[in-house]
């Protein structure tokens, strides 16, 4: 394996390129996840073997793909239950679930509330790009309101999911949200989530230029980039009132939720 | 720059801040017009293009470092 890039060797470069559409922010995410990852590594806390990534189907899922990790893809929204199986029985895994807003929220959404109930020691990636991406752009419980998608041709008349909320209300560690357009913000966030026990999860606001964009006038990746930099602001002690999203209004990012508790894994295996 | 992997997306173009990198003339085995760092005496090594480039396309080596 060719090892060129600084993340080469936590890529099977062999299937690069990958399948996104030229500036979809997936690639984004996945490039900061590792960054973080890499501090994780060179500072000791663990090694690449302790990795494990878990994916259902999206294009966001096909990031396990192109990861040099132990890595498992399985079925739509069905990633979140296999983590857990997973992490009961290798309790000494770092595992890391990365998905779409469809398969996190939509069709594993209930997963996701009782993992995040349990504070099960993952970590969940939610990468938010408001639509259903690889079947063709259509409306996501995460769409906001007014906006035109495939199938919202109208604009969309539903009350989106605030995922920050929901998971804010269980009884979690750590909730952020990140976005594509501040990279080391994901970087920072998934290095803390990482660092410690019981349930982390992190939503990361992306762009979908490919079909999201090009219902709402922004086809080019650089100007849907630029108008989401528009709309986001940073708080260092963001509150969750403010956590709606409402597209062409404010996107706050922050670490929303940042605690200690133990895990589920503790309470099972005793420490 | 791995020239092969590169989309030609602009993302990185867009984020730096002394306009060091252009699209090129060239293309690569999948047809896009990979982007060039052009104006390399420029850069000032803050990394925003490889932080920001999706495709693991373009990477920052700074002398000494
Ligand atoms: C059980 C099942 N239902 C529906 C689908 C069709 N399907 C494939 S991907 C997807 C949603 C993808 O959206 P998201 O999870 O947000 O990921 P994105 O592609 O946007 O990254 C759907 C509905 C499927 N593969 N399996
Ligand atoms: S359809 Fe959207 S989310 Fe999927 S790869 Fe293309 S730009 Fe990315
Ligand atoms: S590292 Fe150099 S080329 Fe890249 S964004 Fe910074 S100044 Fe521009």
């Amino acid at each position: 394996m060719d090892i060129i890039h600084p993340l080469d060797r936590y890529l099977r470069t062999d299937r690069l390129p990958h399948i996104w559409c030229p500036g979809c922010g997936i690639g984004i995410v996945i490039s900061a996840m590792l960054r973080a990852i890499d501090r994780h590594i060179s500072e000791g806390h663990f090694t690449q073997d302790d990795v494990a990534t878990v994916s259902g189907i999206g294009c966001t899922a096909r990031a396990t793909l192109y990861l040099n990790f132990d890595s498992a893809h399985v079925i739509h929204g069905r990633a979140i239950p296999f983590a857990i199986g997973l992490k009961v029985i290798k309790p000494n895994l770092k595992v890391i679930v990365i998905g779409g807003d469809g398969d996190i929220a939509a069709i594993g959404g209930n997963h996701l509330l009782h993992s995040a109930r349990r504070n099960m020691d993952i970590t969940v990636i939610m990468v938010n790009n408001m639509v259903y991406g690889m079947t063709g752009g259509q409306v996501a419980p995460t769409t906001p309101m007014k906006v035109y998608t495939t199938t919202t041709p109208y604009g969309n008349l539903e009350y989106p999911l605030n995922l920050i909320k929901l998971v804010s209300s269980l009884n979690t560690n750590y909730v952020a949200r990140a976005s594509v357009t501040h990279p080391h913000l994901i970087e920072r966030y998934i290095y803390n989530a990482l660092s410690r026990d019981g349930f982390s999860f992190i939503e990361v606001i992306s762009i979908c230029p490919e079909v999201f964009g090009r219902h709402i006038g922004f086809r080019n990746p650089v100007e849907l980039f630029n108008k989401l930099k528009s709309m986001i602001k940073f708080k260092a002690k963001p509150s969750i009132d403010e956590s709606d999203i409402v597209w062409g209004k404010e996107i706050v990012l922050g670490e929303y939720v940042n605690e200690y508790k133990s895990g589920f894994i503790k309470l099972l295996y005793g420490s | 720059m791995i020239v092969d992997r590169c989309k030609e997306c602009g993302l990185c173009i867009n984020v730096c801040p002394q306009k060091v990198l252009e699209r090129g003339n060239e293309f690569n085995i999948y047809g896009y017009r990979y982007v060039s760092p052009k104006y390399i005496e420029k850069c000032v090594g803050c990394r925003l293009c490889e932080y920001i480039c999706p495709d693991f396309a373009i990477y920052v080596e700074v002398d000494g470092l």
